[in-house]
């Protein structure tokens, strides 16, 4: 035992998509500080492994924060307590001995559960794949530097395109909205000259797809912007929307 | 057997490529569409050679084992991409980041490839800022650079500390594109399990589906294996969790030469470990070289608080060994720098295996700039401090975060700890100039080739190369083989090799289910991990190497009659699909240490304790060793050497020095 945490875990089990699920809870303990959230799930899940239980599905990946496939809603909250992290960047230092902790998978009808913790994300590669690039073949371009960007915009671009397309903003919201996601997309685009030839079919496309997919309205409540571990700003969605309407408005 | 040809075009070295370009069959339009490419692997060198043939015509599929493309492993690369643009000013040319690679590469990578590399370089960036990815730039609006180590020149484009992010979501984005139009079928949450090949050439994988555990059989006139390194034989390293060498063992295995697996890249700057508990190690980008110094006390078992130690008795030991490049030494050295330091008891913190990487002077220097810039005569310490602080933050906040975020300790405020880990693996299938391995219509692109890097990879060259062979390498070369198979229909999946390589794959699925022993894959897997780390990491002897073999042949026999998989087969069962991963991880370090132990000399991240100079730099032996080891699979444990002899017409070679 590495540590001294001993904690309590209320997590959601599920077989598959067809089957309903529920909660078990567990008891972990000598858990270190030092340790990872997903870390602390590595231990139940070894644990679970020699008593002869099925572990604990979950998602995750690169585990520093950036490939967006971890995904727990903790305590209530996408990503767990704290403000711009994911699960994989968020310590047992967070919590205190004894503590409850309830671990979820992320609830929205678009991102349907394959298996405890595991949802099915593809409903945003289809959103992309709707508008969410500039068309430009390999080979095409000019020399790079023939395009000065304003630098204040290039930043802002840049701050839209760090999303790292994880679904708590989804996840967060009590409309299971996908706004935030799709909107950082077509900011990023639409703040370059490179993204404006196709600025307005890219934001009809984007957002009938996202309609299409089930995602449901804004909320205007925040909380995505609340619960984004890489700081996405709402703005994007004000852009979104100005990019939408003035595409509806000139669509031939 | 196979014969070792490199098919290297003739005439003089700068003229190859275009030369080679111009002379390539061609396959006209019509029959691209009817060509069928399988991708596997979606990270900058998979999605951009998918997106790229698409864009071309030819019907291609792609797999990956994570739930979206977009999370590809490329996505944690921080630092930046090279490209010979000389938009500086400064001296840089194509022929000079050909030098620089070579040499950094210790003089083991193979000329032409590297030149050709250099070459399109330039191009990708032209096509990044095309796609829209938002490079850092100045005020002026023009793209921004910093230096990495191993060049005295700014060629390193970037985009904060999130380069390989927006780089791969500029691919991704392209890929998505033609996935759309309907070019290309994606196949998520998919893990390649054998490659098919049929009279010789590669037609086809078998994928396992993750979520419903079914195996599929899908044919390919061509395969592409863009499937990353095999950092995580280490058990801990900067890889992702899932990042695996499966699909690149599955395909030697089946006949494609494996080049040079010893060579391993051993990153200095890493997060150190902090207990038994870690699953995977951080890396701080090497661009934090730029502005950050690397020091420890002079003083043997020194427990004071850095900042308690006075200037005077800090050893900034690269730029006391390495005036020339000091800070910016290439990460080979870097590395055995740092292990040699704490190796002699100057190491610092708790477990006494970590320096410090301190922003001090960095903040003061920035923040008297700032001073400067705004017309304040005399700033007060404080002013100085929050305008530096500021300027540290825009370069690296997002390092910064996460190193506070891992650690509970504020980098602004006291030096970082770091130390070496592992990070990136330079050997990997052997391929030709075409990127094509030993077996036809079976390419390797990116990380899972071994070409470019010798036996040591500057930093942000990584993304330089995949992007390179997925965009401007491989719609090229795939031509020469993929014109004369115009005349192949589309196979069934439903012939005698097809249904026999899905036989296979089902039958050792069910004997790991069926072993049911008492230890979890995991337990293995540290074991194998600490094994190749003390013997075939930074160090390496013929001693040592020699008794890992038999440990890890042992460890394996353990394996196959102890491991415990629970779940299901037909189900989403991570443990299996790590098992299998695993279970390929220890016949690989069973031929990295075999590799390791073949050269016996140092070179690049390869060094062998009884080959070095007097001041204990990596000692190479270019008579006896001046070759890659492409090394053929015959059976369980039982390898053969085959040697392509490198051949330097256009570099002079010599002892690498940084000093």
């Amino acid at each position: 035992m590495e540590g001294n945490l001993n904690l309590t875990l209320k997590i959601w089990r599920q077989k598959n998509t067809q089957t309903a699920g529920k909660f078990e809870t567990y008891q972990v303990s000598g858990i270190s500080t030092d340790m990872s959230f997903l870390e602390m799930i590595d231990v139940l899940n070894n644990r679970l492994i020699e008593e002869g239980d099925d572990p604990v599905a979950f998602d995750h990946d690169c585990r520093e924060g950036i490939c967006g496939m971890c995904s727990m809603y903790i305590n209530g909250r996408p990503h767990g307590p704290n403000r711009g992290v994911t699960t994989c960047q968020l310590h047992m230092r967070s919590f205190k001995d004894g503590e409850t902790i309830t671990v979820e998978p992320w609830r929205a009808s678009a991102f349907p559960v394959i298996k405890d913790l595991v949802v099915n994300r593809s409903a945003f590669d289809r959103i992309i794949a709707a508008g969410g690039f500039i068309s430009v073949n390999t080979g095409n371009a000019q020399d790079a530097n023939n395009l000065p960007i304003n630098k204040d915009n290039a930043d802002d671009a840049f701050a839209a395109a760090a999303c790292i397309g994880c679904g708590a903003c989804v996840a967060a919201c009590k409309n299971a909205s996908a706004m935030l996601f799709t909107s950082a997309k077509i900011s990023q685009l639409a703040l370059l000259p490179q993204g404006q030839i196709e600025a307005a079919t890219r934001a009809q496309a984007m957002v009938a797809q996202m309609d299409e997919e089930g995602f449901g309205a804004c909320s205007n409540t925040g909380a995505c912007e609340a619960e984004c571990p890489k700081g996405i700003s709402i703005e994007n969605i004000a852009r979104m929307n100005r990019e939408y309407f003035s595409a509806t408005f000139s669509s031939k | 057997m196979t014969k070792i040809d490199a098919k290297i075009p003739d005439g003089n070295l700068a003229e190859k490529w275009t030369k080679f370009k111009s002379s390539v069959p061609l396959v006209n339009p019509s029959n691209k569409r009817s060509l069928e490419i399988i991708v596997v692997g979606s990270g900058l060198a998979g999605a951009s050679a998918a997106a790229s043939l698409a864009e071309l015509g030819y019907k291609v599929k792609v797999f990956c084992f994570q739930d979206s493309p977009r999370r590809a492993h490329s996505i944690a690369a921080q630092g930046g991409i090279n490209a010979a643009k000389n938009y500086q000013n400064d001296g840089d040319s194509v022929y000079r980041l050909f030098y620089d690679t070579i040499k950094g590469g210790d003089y083991r990578a193979r000329e032409a490839n590297v030149h050709r590399l250099a070459e399109v370089s330039g191009s990708i960036i032209d096509q990044c800022v095309a796609q829209g990815v938002p490079f850092a730039r100045e005020y002026g609006g023009l793209l921004s650079n910093r230096s990495f180590g191993g060049t005295q020149v700014q060629r390193t484009f970037y985009a904060a500390g999130q380069t390989g992010q927006q780089l791969l979501l500029g691919a991704y984005s392209a890929l998505q594109r033609q996935v759309g139009m309907g070019n290309v079928e994606l196949f998520t949450r998919h893990e390649m399990l054998d490659v098919v090949t049929i009279d010789g050439k590669a037609r086809g994988i078998i994928a396992r589906d993750s979520v419903s555990g079914a195996l599929e059989r899908h044919f390919g006139h061509a395969v592409l294996l863009c499937t990353g390194g095999y950092g995580n034989v280490f058990y801990l390293s900067t890889n992702a969790m899932g990042s695996n060498v499966t699909a690149a063992w599955k395909a030697h295995k089946k006949g494609a030469f494996f080049a040079n697996p010893c060579y391993t890249q051993i990153h200095p700057t890493c997060i150190p470990v902090s207990g038994d508990h870690q699953s995977k190690l951080t890396l701080m980008s090497e661009s934090l070289r730029n502005d950050g110094r690397i020091w420890v006390p002079k003083k043997e078992n020194d427990t004071r608080k850095a900042n308690e130690i006075p200037e005077e008795e800090r050893d900034y030991y690269l730029e006391r060994r390495y005036p020339a490049f000091g800070n910016l030494v290439p990460r080979d050295i870097a590395s055995r720098a740092a292990k040699e330091r704490c190796d002699a008891g100057f190491g610092v913190g708790s477990s006494k295996m970590a320096v410090y990487l301190d922003y001090a002077a960095a903040i003061i220097r920035y923040g008297k700039g700032e001073a400067n810039k705004h017309n304040m005569h005399s700033p007060t310490d404080e002013e100085i401090q929050s305008m530096g602080k500021a300027v540290v933050k825009e370069k690296y906040g997002n390092l910064f975060d996460m190193y506070k975020q891992i650690t509970g300790e504020d980098p602004y405020e006291v030096p970082m700890r770091i130390y070496p880990a592992v990070h990136y693996t330079m050997g990997g299938l052997w391929v030709d100039y075409n990127l094509m391995t030993t077996v036809p219509g079976l390419y390797a692109l990116g990380e899972a080739n071994f070409s470019d890097h010798g036996a040591n990879r500057l930093g942000a060259s990584a993304l330089m190369q995949g992007l390179a062979d997925g965009y401007f390498v491989i719609p090229y070369t795939i031509g020469a083989y993929l014109a004369a198979e115009i005349r192949t229909p589309s196979m069934s999946t439903d012939s005698e090799d097809f249904v026999k390589a899905e036989k296979a794959v089902q039958d050792r699925l069910e004997t790991l289910m069926n072993i049911k022993g008492s230890k979890p894959v995991d337990y293995f897997h540290k074991r194998l991990g600490k094994i190749m780390w003390d013997e075939c990491g930074m160090a390496r002897s013929e001693k040592g190497l020699k008794a890992s073999i038999k440990e890890i042949q042992a460890l394996q026999k353990e394996f196959w009659s102890d491991v415990k998989i629970p779940g299901e087969i037909n189900n989403l069962n991570p443990e299996l699909e790590k098992a299998g991963r695993v279970a390929d991880f220890l016949e690989l370090g069973e031929l990295m240490c075999i590799d390791a132990l073949d050269r016996n000399e140092s070179c690049g991240g390869h060094f062998r304790l009884e080959y070095q100079t007097e001041d204990g730099e990596a000692l190479r032996d270019d008579d006896k060793y001046a070759y890659v080891a492409a090394w053929e699979y015959e059976k369980q444990s039982s390898f053969k050497l085959h040697k392509e002899e490198l051949k330097y017409e256009n570099i002079k070679i010599a002892q690498r020095s940084y000093k």
